[in-house]
């Protein structure tokens, strides 16, 4: 298909769209790495001694703690999502309206919190807020870490999506309302709102199913009187071996999510659309008062909110018996023990640069595929297929990691795929994760381009490819990048590392963490802490290329 | 433009990723070329022995070099994450064994392991210098490797501070002076927190120990889900944490002690190891049935008890070698108890009634 024929010459004889066969590319990669690892499991699991045993059915239907636990996912997961959408959706406004100083570090900041390790998160909450009680809540209360802790990661996620689409959407409409007397409230709840429903929804569900589907805070900072239907599958499976009760648990986590995100689905498909217009143009300069109060409390909620705990975390790392010391950064190159487990500062970023950028290339390819796919369903047949595929692109991100990768071992275990012990599976896995965020970040923009877009430039003998280089690639080139930022981000943090079988030739830096936080004594927990100052130090350098290769592709549009 | 940048980024991956799949053997080779290489000159092709184990596990570059050259071939050792999802991972690969040996099954875990029939019988040389209280399966199966003692650790400086006189027993941590200095951890998802819990049954009886955490729980311990949670959340020794009791190792004082900088002269924390408040965990290895190397897999075991492996043990892993001819560092001679009286219960005990503590438990503790 060139660029050069007639558009009568295309239109017709076309049997299968590009943007359909994209679909083809997801959907190798989730049958491969998903579907057939995890039916894996699951039948082994079910008819391990030959027969089907249901017995424990009556194990998880008569205790009255898997009905708790099935609760309280639900419960913490809602509010988690719905308290980070208050405190991301102001920010939000401010960063798609207004140009300041300090904006760009602010917005790299807010997104590193997702990659540090639950444990290390709790480090910081403690270093910052110490253990006196603040406003009369004591810090300590277990609930009170959780909602903080997931406020702290998923932040960013709601922020990037809806700064990211705020951003293209205010303008015009919204100043013909205030032309004929509207005011800012009105304006916001019957303009921006109603405009601005698929990204914020797009966020929520992320969130909600990444909350949904917590594991290391609840196992860290709710402590044992708290668990998630994931901690629970990991119990099951780890510590009692109890793989019925773990792969039931594992298909209940995924039918709650499937029932969400076809909701989610036909929601969104109902939101408004509207017309793009072209970036930046509408940013304004805070002028007023009111307005520059608004910026800094923006700014200084982020500032409050992120960096104060990184800081204190880096701070930590500084000190050695009340003291400014570099002691613990210089103890990091040295191997004290002489174990064959010693990680080298430097051999430690380069794999967890290595995987995040193989994790980000193959999220971002499969994800665009994904999501062009989905758009081209929806508006070539009447979403029927879309509504199928949206909510099963969704799953990775709350399948058990355990019972993912106990299917692993099972399956991919002969040549061609005996990826057991591959390193491919380390991108592999972390794109699995950060696959839907990609799909989640793009859909939003791809929705809001209206179809004649497209069918104008093919009319006038653009082929397909044209088509999505010139505009949809474009187009979601915001949401691109965030889809990019957060599988970067999420393997750079190591979501869901029981997923490997094992790994003995790739000590990444949550690796090293975790290893100098395994045995007790000072200088361990000292070069922890340097180690994951280090880990935020590398996030930003990789937000940075990545925001920055966005630059040059947006400029000219 | 767009492409030009997104191409730009494919082909730096492709790159990237080709070069760690060309640096895969890398990290395998670190320990010593020779050994493997000279078996590849004669054999022509390289063997390996691979050993699946937890995340806890370690051993020295010299002890790796001289363990290739034992038994003439490559070690290759896979992580698989806790003592529990590795068993789990290898019991599950048992069609298709992903190692020849598994190293680190507990005394808790090892009547499911012996259960499985995933380990083939082997008697190493050096067994007859394990005392035979450790050598729990008389198949030997699985053989003991190392072992720990769980117990109370306690901060020196809080009690001194506090005029107080640190715990001696089990049965001090339920006085009304020690209310609210203790934190454990969960039985449920924490290995010293079952072998804590362990501890009781065996002080207390099955009549008693569940008294005992209800005195405990009046007392306000305090209960993380995990050992760092716990040590590095809250112990005072560590921490900034409120409470100058936790439950660690006997051998967490020499860590402490060998981590820090500058040395101290004595550890800050000490240990309650008398009348029955210590739980003994021994770790066993064993040969895996299917396995490739099933020669190699045996000189392994040998060399596992050899005593250059066993005196390799304490400050890589900080528990004790089970070779009693092992000499220990000065650090753990000096800082490390060794309990004379430990507490333990039969493993298949353990294995039966386990499912049935822990839930016991939580509902007295938790609820």
């Amino acid at each position: 298909m060139d660029g050069h024929g007639t558009a009568i010459g295309r239109l017709k004889p076309l049997a299968v769209h590009p943007y359909a066969a994209a679909g083809l590319v997801p959907a190798v990669f989730f049958l491969l790495f998903y579907f057939y690892p995890l039916s894996g499991i699951i039948i082994k699991s079910f008819f391990g001694e030959g027969h089907m045993d249901l017995s424990f059915l009556d194990q998880v239907f008569s205790s009255r703690r898997m009905g708790k636990i099935i609760w309280f996912t639900f419960w913490q997961a809602g509010v988690s999502a719905l308290l980070t959408l208050l405190a991301a959706l102001p920010c939000a406004f401010v960063f798609s309206h207004y140009r300041f100083r300090g904006k760009k570090v602010l917005r790299t900041l807010a997104s590193v919190p997702f990659v540090l390790p639950a444990v290390v998160v709790a480090a910081a909450f403690q270093a910052c807020f110490g253990k006196a009680p603040v406003m009369g809540i004591t810090i300590e209360h277990p609930l009170v870490l959780i909602f903080m802790a997931h406020v702290f990661y998923n932040f960013s996620v709601m922020f990037r999506i809806i700064t990211g689409f705020w951003t293209t959407l205010q303008g015009r409409m919204t100043e013909a309302a205030a032309m004929l007397g509207a005011g800012p409230f009105n304006r916001f709840f019957h303009i921006s709102l109603p405009l601005l429903k698929p990204a914020i929804w797009a966020s929520f569900a992320l969130v909600f199913i990444f909350c949904f589907s917590s594991f290391g805070i609840i196992l860290i900072l709710g402590g044992p009187g708290y668990a998630t239907i994931e901690a629970e599958i990991y119990r099951q499976a780890a510590h009692l071996f109890n793989l019925p009760v773990a792969a039931f648990l594992s298909l209940l986590q995924i039918l709650f999510t499937l029932v969400l995100m076809w909701g989610y689905t036909n929601f969104t498909k109902r939101a408004t659309r509207f017309v793009p217009e072209g970036e930046n143009q509408h940013l304004k300069t805070p002028k007023t008062l009111w307005e520059k109060a608004v910026v800094c409390g923006a700014g200084l909620f982020i500032v409050l909110l992120c960096v104060v705990p990184l800081a204190a975390l880096a701070g930590k790392s500084l000190v050695h018996e009340g003291q400014f010391s570099l002691v613990f950064y210089r103890e990091l190159f040295r191997n004290a023990s002489d174990s064959v487990f010693f990680i080298p500062p430097f051999h430690a970023v380069r794999w967890s640069l290595t995987f995040a950028a193989g994790a980000l290339v193959i999220a971002v390819v499969t994800g665009v595929c994904a999501a062009l796919f989905i758009r081209h369903c929806e508006t070539r047949f009447q979403s029927r297929w879309a509504t199928l595929f949206d909510p099963l692109f969704m799953l990775p991100l709350s399948t058990s990691a355990v019972t993912l990768g106990f299917g692993i071992i099972i399956t991919l275990d002969k040549p061609p795929l005996n990826l057991r012990t591959s390193l491919w599976l380390i991108p592999i896995a972390h794109a699995l994760v950060g696959f839907p965020f990609v799909v989640r970040s793009v859909l939003p923009a791809l929705r809001s381009i209206p179809d004649q877009m497209g069918d104008a430039a093919a009319m006038l003998g653009a082929s397909p490819f044209r088509v999505f280089r010139h505009i949809d690639l474009p187009l979601m080139a915001k949401g691109l990048v965030a889809g990019a930022v957060f599988a970067f981000t999420i393997s750079l943090g190591e979501f869901g590392a029981t997923i490997f079988t094992a790994r003995p030739s790739t000590p990444t830096i949550p690796v090293a963490i975790y290893r100098f936080l395994g045995q007790p004594g000072a200088m361990n927990y000292g070069q922890a802490m340097a180690i994951s100052t280090l880990l935020m130090g590398v996030t930003v350098l990789g937000y940075v290329l990545i925001e920055n290769i966005r630059k040059e592709n947006t400029e000219g549009f | 433009m767009n492409f030009k940048w997104i191409s730009v980024l494919l082909l730096a991956a492709v790159l990237m990723c080709g070069g760690c799949a060309g640096d895969e053997p890398q990290h395998e080779k670190a320990g010593s070329e020779t050994a493997a290489e000279q078996a590849a000159a004669a054999s022509g092709k390289p063997a390996v022995l691979t050993i699946m184990t937890h995340d806890s596990f370690s051993v020295s570059k010299p002890v790796l070099a001289a363990f290739e050259s034992a038994i003439g071939a490559r070690v290759t050792i896979l992580k698989s994450g806790d003592a529990g999802e590795a068993l789990n991972k290898a019991i599950l690969s048992r069609n298709n064994p992903l190692a020849d040996i598994f190293y680190g099954v507990d005394n808790t875990f090892l009547s499911r392991a012996l259960k499985t029939d995933v380990f083939v019988p082997y008697a190493p040389k050096g067994l007859e210098n394990v005392g035979p209280a450790l050598r729990l399966d008389p198949e030997n199966r699985l053989i003991p490797v190392d072992y720990g003692d769980v117990c109370l650790n306690y901060d020196i400086a809080w009690f001194k501070d506090n005029n107080l006189a640190p715990p001696a027993m089990l049965e001090d941590l339920v006085k009304p002076a020690y209310k609210g200095l203790t934190v454990v951890q969960n039985p449920a998802t924490s290995s010293p927190g079952l072998a804590f819990l362990l501890a009781t049954v065996s002080r207390f009886g099955e009549d008693g120990y569940l008294g005992y955490w209800r005195d405990l729980k009046t007392n306000e311990v305090l209960v993380k889900n995990g050992w760092k949670e716990a040590y590095w959340g809250e112990f005072t020794a560590a921490s900034e944490g409120s409470r100058p009791i936790v439950v660690s190792y006997a051998s967490s004082p020499a860590a402490e002690v060998l981590f820090a900088d500058p040395t101290p002269a004595e550890a800050p924390t000490g240990v309650v190891i008398g009348h029955g408040a210590a739980f003994r965990q021994v770790e066993f290895a064993g040969i895996l049935a299917g396995g490739k190397q099933t020669v190699l897999a045996k000189k392994a075991m040998d060399f596992l008890l050899s005593r250059t492996f066993q005196e390799d043990i304490p400050l890589q892993m900080f528990v004790f070698p089970v070779n009693i001819m092992a000499a220990l560092p000065e650090v753990f001679e000096v800082h490390a108890r060794i309990t004379k009286e430990p507490s333990t219960l039969d493993p298949e005990r353990i294995s039966r009634r386990r499912d049935t503590w822990i839930r016991e438990w939580t509902d007295t503790v938790l609820q």
